[in-house]
């Protein structure tokens, strides 16, 4: 063996080279040294193998940074993938439940995609880059499912997750830290459009995406221009508010959203060991992204099928609850008795000062039978439960409107 | 344009509700399509050779010697299709006379021949042989019959979707079973997934005969004898009948050919138009049903119902493309195994070879390389790592010796599969054919001394040939291999298992479907069946 | 003369866990053991100066947590330190490591293909699901399918409605995992040889199957049973070598009243009017029991112990056919320093799980080709651990003991009995692969132990050297285990049990066919159970 063990050939040296990932567990994220400067509290979590901040210096000051000035909120963690080539639109058609060949290059679409069964594998954003080029982003792994979705079609699909850096930066102020950093025509980002920015030689994507149902923007570059892009929105934003946030804070916001977390609020298709813990996109309240006019794509003959025989079960809702405390992981009664369902994320909500939450619950609850909903909300207060039976009653979603999110020109707070 | 092309009608739209396209004029191609058109059906058959038959054909491969090409041997022609196809009226001929034995081979010791239908009587054993092995006959078919039923049933729907008819005769099989007794119940319990040198060293001692048994049950598989579940393949073989005799075997005059003639005739009689020279370029769906076919010339045919007898890969990722599938269903039909390893020898002989010990009705029968389970088992083993066995198991026909009009006056036809070849050679088959070729006739030297100089011409059909000439991927005569886990609710794959596939109107009625290959035309039966059932 | 409650013959480690729960529900039971010391396959011996070897089996995975916890092991002493990687060594000088930390195992198999990194979740998910099938059976007996007996026909309908409730897709996928290869299983989710290497190691060990052969990704599941209900620690080192386990259990089994005698070889078990009576000794002597309980392999039990005459036709036809076979040999080894791996990384956590040389599904099936010839594999499969670098206790400081479980070995070489010559052969293969990966190797060997299935079969009594007391084919699993009719660990003759790895579920030192024989002897008796507790569930 001594004899072949010096071959030099390159995937073998990156092999070698690879090697030592087993010293270090978390990966840093190519801001880290920003984020560690900024870190007060010492709160990590492990988004994805990575070394993620729950909270940087004050939860709740964190939460008020999105919805009164400017938040930079680290997405580099998300899972990335650059899918190219002359079939890549009718690729993504086929993969995901939405239009594709509606998405317009410059315009980003939130999506869906499902197994054959109909159960979906995760949701994401699509990111069309040009005519022949998109980026995926999303929560979970998905490279053998694209890769064989990719079978008779002329498309290269990479994984990029550690070579693109991300940034979330939402909230009131957000476009105007952008304009002070010189994103000259930022100003023309309508949401969901997407386009290209000039940052130091490279490429900086931003579009008027987010995850807190706020005016915001996200940010994508090359690793190595990480850096100086965060230095640059830092500075720009310095009278405008800024400030680093962690995931607690962002979640808030996102329930406030009515945003759906995969594997959170839904078990995904390749994640769920019991059979009964999948769901359909109608099933957690995505059922607007399946376009039945479209051709052919994954999972469709299910859904329909389902849709037809009225064989969905569960259904995801925004559910407002009388009070204030927070019903996390409660049960849901229908008639103080029957259990329908079970609350997958809760929160008060500082912006609506509502009680809110996202729950699932088995049919017709919450679909046709809306009235006499319950939640049983163990309350632990000082080592003892307050048991709690309050009164849910069904809500659209999003939680809070803001009109600031969509207003354009973009607002100069 | 090409003036063909242009002669091509455009667009021949027929627009009877009952029209059918089935791709492929191979037996089940065929018998599917003549149950159709028996049922009322306007039904076009499109072959994509200039005659049709498949992997049953008469041809010519040397000047003036003829030989059935893929299948060589009649063993599993299902009665029911002999029956509802009428194919003894249509000059198929089955009865007992027509029979033939099994001899297995031995440089060891004289040859042992299975007289009757596969083995009523046993020539050559001792006694005690000979006893052990009428218990372990009657054992096999009695199990084999428990299964038996299987074979013209579409497989049990694990969703549960079943006829009151199809429930019934499932509870008939647990009836079956029960009937058995408590003690053969248990042995069958335990048996049927067991490997079938097991069984054969349990109640056997003669190699010969153990030989020739492993053989059987692994012949057309990527299997050893000691491989678990190789006894599968015996029991399907067993579950075959000719004639009304189980077990039996035939070689019919005119060779392979002939069954398809009489099938041919029958379907035709029916009303089915056959097209030969007529390759389907790819099934055009629309709105996830499909709608008809466009041919390698260009010219669309619209029907219905289009059902292939392709095999499953060709149907789905090619004809109809991955792009009108899901991918879950892309990739289980990207994993069916069906890479063979059977190869088939033709050789054209100055004169009949001499294999000693062998009588003349013995020389007319099945001859049997194959002298041990080891054997079997060794030459078994360089498959798994692309290679050719060294040392080849194979079973011969001397087709002309009954037929003379196979060969000129005098001479003889040998025809034989040869295990184990497997299709993705590593040193590929350009070089490695001859000396697989080689290694077969040194074989042949040893059992028949002399006939190597008796060769005029030598054709060996690797199973890349085989793929090429009878458009069957990986050269798999079952379209798949025919495997526990590629069986039944498995067959081609779960979601396309019951005929009916996920594009509506698209059905499959060739071998890569329940119950797999051999010349049954069971799979084609149970297509119509089920079509019939379905399209009302 | 005094008349034991019940008798076990065979002091491994179900014999003690079945003795165990006998004498804990108040019966008197004696333990025969024909070696001076109790254990089995389970037990670390002290076979050079200093060192202690866990000569037999090598790695706590299975032992079921229920068990441990009704016997009280943890109070007796028992400790497993749980495997902190694992790795394949390439021929190529690198290495494929398993690391417990979900991400950097995925970061691990992108180093060979990022393909390969993103399947392994799906691939876990669908082994974790048949897992999830399978996992209650383990403790549950196996019901009779010819039997119309409401509790057999019960317990076929549990498997039923267990089966349906997978649903039709996942159905379908279970009836072809029971049968698929573990190579063609792995085939479906992965492309990196070594990557495919690596998880059809579970699929063979123990067993006289290649990779490649049907039915083998059940043994996986066999080998990965222990994991399911999240038991920390499921695979590791007992401190003290693998007989801390037996001496846990003969601890908790003395300290309830139970006795054992060590030295005793049965030679008969005493039958009288179709019901066992008692047994006696090589030496001659007699010791009359009401219950014997015998933790031999089927084979032995009923071929050797028991007179044919005693015994049915059919059960003795069935006895003879059962499959044991033999496939494995053991490399004991003392060194006198810790061997280098230069491919692995001084600080790798691999060094404390288990080291593999076998980088290719292919390598693994020409070494089982071998086997099948009769021979010992010429590039054998080895699972290498070195339990001393986290149990120090076993050696003199700095010293090490290595245990190499290497397949395949056959029970005959070539049709013929092993000779000295043969095992030195054999033990010299083993060697020099794992000296193609260590230089120095050689030098470091203080004193070594070769067993091969005759050592395995003279020395522990495992027929042919068979480490699972029988085959894992479908043929030899649940109902069929170890003969149809007799698979709920009674006999043709009353009295007589089998509690051996020969039945129900199999072997692995996991203890479950003592534990559900001795529930069915209880039940016998009528006696109430109240010292084992239920099963764990999976929810």
């Amino acid at each position: 063996m001594g004899k072949t063990a010096k071959k030099t050939s390159s995937p073998y040296a990156g092999r070698i080279a690879a090697r030592s990932h087993f010293r270090t567990l978390r990966l840093d994220t190519p801001f880290q040294p920003r984020i560690d400067a900024l870190m007060k509290q010492n709160d990590w979590y492990s988004w994805a193998g990575y070394r993620a901040p729950a909270s940087l210096w004050d939860e709740e000051l964190e939460y008020f940074a999105i919805r009164s000035t400017a938040a930079l909120f680290d997405i580099s963690p998300m899972v990335k993938y650059l899918i190219q080539g002359p079939d890549s639109e009718a690729y993504l058609d086929r993969v995901t439940l939405r239009d594709v060949t509606r998405l317009r290059p410059g315009r980003v679409q939130y999506t869906a995609w499902c197994d054959d069964e109909g159960h979906v594998l995760d949701d994401g954003t699509l990111f069309r880059l040009t005519e022949d080029a998109f980026r995926l982003c999303c929560q979970e792994r998905h490279l053998p499912w694209l890769l064989d979705s990719a079978i008779g079609y002329d498309v290269s699909i990479v994984e990029e997750t550690e070579e693109i850096a991300g940034l979330a930066l939402q909230g009131p102020t957000s476009f105007a830290v952008l304009r002070e950093a010189d994103f000259d025509g930022v100003e023309h980002l309508k949401v969901f459009d997407l386009a290209g920015f000039e940052h130091q030689g490279g490429t900086v994507t931003i579009s008027r995406t987010g995850f807190t149902g706020d005016l915001g923007y996200e940010l994508f570059v090359p690793a190595n221009l990480a850096l100086s892009l965060w230095d640059r929105l830092m500075e720009a934003g310095q009278a405008r508010g800024i400030r680093a946030i962690g995931y607690t804070a962002l979640n808030r916001a996102r329930l406030e959203a009515g945003l759906i977390v995969a594997n959170a609020d839904f078990s995904t298709a390749e994640h769920a060991l019991r059979p009964d813990r999948v769901r359909m996109p109608d099933e957690i309240g995505l059922g607007f992204m399946v376009d039945a006019k479209k051709g052919h794509f994954n999972g469709r003959r299910a859904i329909m099928a389902a849709r037809d025989g009225k064989k969905l079960r569960h259904v995801l809702v925004g559910i407002e609850i009388e009070g204030n405390i927070p019903a996390e992981h409660a049960i849901v009664y229908h008639g103080k008795k029957k259990e329908v369902g079970l609350v997958s994320a809760a929160g008060w909500s500082p912006l609506a000062k509502r009680n809110i939450a996202i729950a699932s619950l088995v049919r017709p609850y919450g679909h046709t039978v809306n009235d006499d909903l319950w939640v049983e909300i163990y309350a632990m207060r000082e080592l003892k439960y307050e048991r709690l039976m309050k009164r849910a009653r069904i809500v659209p979603r999003p939680f809070i409107k803001l009109d600031r999110r969509t207003a354009n020109p973009p607002a100069d707070f | 344009m090409t003036s063909s092309e242009a002669a091509a009608p455009q667009a021949s739209r027929w627009n009877a509700k009952s029209d059918v396209i089935v791709i492929g004029g191979g037996h089940n191609g065929l018998v599917c399509a003549a149950l159709l058109a028996r049922s009322g059906r306007k039904v076009l058959v499109l072959e994509a050779a200039v005659e049709a038959g498949g992997g049953a054909r008469t041809e010519e491969f040397a000047p003036g010697f003829r030989v059935s090409s893929v299948a060589h041997i009649l063993n599993r022609l299902h009665p029911d299709v002999v029956k509802e196809l009428s194919l003894e009226a249509h000059g198929l001929k089955l009865e007992p006379a027509t029979h033939i034995s099994s001899v297995s081979l031995s440089t060891d010791d004289d040859p042992l021949v299975l007289t009757g239908a596969y083995g009523e009587g046993l020539l050559g054993a001792s006694d005690k042989e000979a006893a052990a092995w009428k218990d372990l006959r009657a054992q096999l078919f009695r199990y084999a019959g428990i299964l038996k039923p299987f074979l013209s049933r579409r497989p049990p729907d694990l969703g549960g979707r079943m006829s009151m008819a199809e429930t019934f005769a499932l509870g008939q099989t647990a009836l079956a079973l029960k009937k058995l007794g408590k003690e053969d119940m248990r042995d069958f319990l335990r048996v049927i997934l067991m490997n079938v040198a097991d069984l054969l060293d349990e109640q056997l001692t003669d190699n010969r005969l153990k030989g020739l048994l492993a053989f059987d049950a692994v012949l057309g598989s990527h299997l050893g004898p000691r491989s678990p579940t190789s006894l599968l393949g015996l029991y399907y073989r067993l579950a075959g009948e000719i004639g009304g005799r189980a077990g039996a075997q035939t070689v019919p005059a005119g060779g392979m050919g002939a069954v398809t003639a009489a099938i041919v005739a029958s379907a035709e009689k029916a009303g089915v138009v056959l097209r030969t020279d007529a390759a389907v370029r790819r099934i055009v769906v629309e709105n996830g049903r499909a709608a008809g076919v466009v041919l390698e010339s260009g010219e669309e045919i619209s029907g219905s119902l289009v059902v292939s007898a392709a095999d499953p890969s060709t149907t789905f990722l090619e004809l109809v493309g991955p792009r009108e599938l899901n991918t879950g269903f892309v990739r289980k039909v990207g994993n069916i195994r069906k890479n063979g390893d059977a190869a088939k020898l033709h050789l054209a002989l100055d004169r009949p070879p001499q294999f000693a010990g062998i009588d003349t009705t013995g020389l007319r029968g099945r001859l049997v390389i194959a002298p041990s389970t080891d054997h079997v088992e060794r030459a078994f083993n360089p498959s798994k790592y692309g290679e050719f066995s060294p040392e080849p198991v194979m079973e011969i026909t001397l087709p002309s010796l009954a037929d003379p009009s196979l060969a000129p006056s005098g001479a003889c036809v040998l025809s034989a599969v040869v295990q184990y070849a497997p299709y993705r050679l590593r040193e590929g088959w350009d070089a490695g054919k001859p000396k697989f070729l080689k290694a077969i006739m040194n074989i042949l030297e040893r059992y028949a001394p002399g006939i190597g100089k008796t060769v005029r011409h030598a054709e060996l059909l690797t199973p890349r040939d085989i793929e090429r000439r009878y458009r069957m991927p990986g050269g798999h005569w079952h379209h798949g291999e025919l495997q526990a886990d590629q069986m039944l609710m498995s067959r081609p794959v779960f979601g396309a298992e019951g005929y009916a596939t996920p594009i509506d109107g698209l059905y499959l009625c060739g071998a890569g479907s329940h119950p797999g290959g051999g010349v049954s035309g069971a799979p084609g039966l149970n297509a119509a069946r089920r079509i019939i059932a379905l399209e009302r | 003369m005094k008349t034991w409650d019940a008798i076990v013959i065979g002091g491994g480690h179900n014999g003690l866990v079945n003795a165990c729960y006998l004498q804990r529900a108040g019966l008197n039971v004696l333990v025969v053991e024909k070696n001076e010391w109790v254990g089995g396959a389970a037990v670390s011996r002290s076979l050079t100066p200093g060192f202690l070897y866990s000569n037999c089996s090598y790695v706590c995975s299975l032992f079921r947590p229920e068990t441990m916890r009704d016997l009280e092991l943890p109070r007796h002493g028992l400790q497993v330190i749980a495997y902190e990687g694992g790795a394949v060594l390439t021929r190529d000088g690198d290495y494929l490591a398993n690391y417990r930390d979900h991400d950097a195992h995925r970061r691990e198999f992108a180093r060979f293909s990022k393909r390969d990194a993103e399947a392994y979740d799906r691939y876990a998910r669908d082994v974790t699901r048949q897992c999830r099938f399978i996992q209650p059976l383990l403790m549950r007996t196996a019901p009779d399918p010819t039997s119309l007996k409401p509790r057999d026909v019960g317990e076929l309908l549990f498997l039923a409605r267990k089966f349906h409730d997978l649903g039709p897709s996942q159905m379908a996928e279970t009836l072809r995992f029971w049968t698929m290869s573990i190579s063609e299983f792995l085939d479906e989710y992965f492309e990196t040889d070594v990557i495919k290497a690596n998880f059809s190691i579970s699929g063979i060990i123990g067993t006289a199957l290649g990779p490649m052969s049907p039915g083998t990704a059940y043994v996986l599941l066999h080998h990965y049973m222990g994991e399911v209900d999240g038991s920390v620690g499921a695979w590791g080192y007992a401190r003290g070598g693998m007989g801390a386990i037996t001496k846990a259990l003969s601890s908790s089994f003395q300290a309830s009243g139970g006795t054992i005698r060590t030295g005793a070889e049965v030679d008969k078990v005493l039958v009288s009017n179709g019901k066992a009576t008692g047994i006696v000794l090589a030496n001659g002597e007699e010791i009359a029991g009401r219950l014997v309980i015998s933790n031999a392999d089927v084979k032995r039990t009923f071929l050797k112990l028991v007179e044919e005459k005693e015994l049915p036709d059919v059960f003795l036809r069935r006895v003879r056919n059962f499959k044991i076979r033999g496939s494995s040999g053991k490399v004991n080894i003392a060194l006198d320093s810790l061997p280098e791996f230069p491919a692995l990384p001084k600080d790798s956590p691999c060094y404390r799980g288990d080291l593999h040389f076998t980088d290719s599904v292919e390598r693994m099936e020409r070494a089982y080709d071998d086997w099948k010839a009769g021979r010992w594999s010429a590039d054998p499969f080895l699972d290498m651990m070195i339990p001393t670098t986290l149990d120090p206790t076993m050696t003199p400081p700095g010293k090490h003991f290595m245990s190499c479980f290497v397949q395949y070995c056959p029970p005959k070489v070539e049709g013929r009995d092993w000779t000295d010559a043969d095992r030195d052969a054999f033990a010299e293969t083993v060697i020099s692969q794992i000296a193609d990966y260590s230089p120095g190797f050689r030098d470091r060997i203080v004193h070594m132990e070769v067993r091969t299935p005759r050592e395995l079969e003279a020395e522990v009594g495992l027929t042919e050297g068979n480490i699972f007391q029988g085959e894992l084919t479908f043929d030899q699993l649940l109902f069929n285990r170890p003969v149809p009719g007799y698979a709920q660990y009674r006999s043709p003759i009353g009295g007589l049990y089998i509690c051996g790895s020969s039945t129900h579920p199999g072997g692995g030192v996991m203890g479950a066919p003592g534990r559900n024989a001795a529930a069915e002897i209880l039940r016998d008796l009528s006696k109430s159970n109240t010292q084992m507790s239920p099963a764990h569930d999976v929810i």
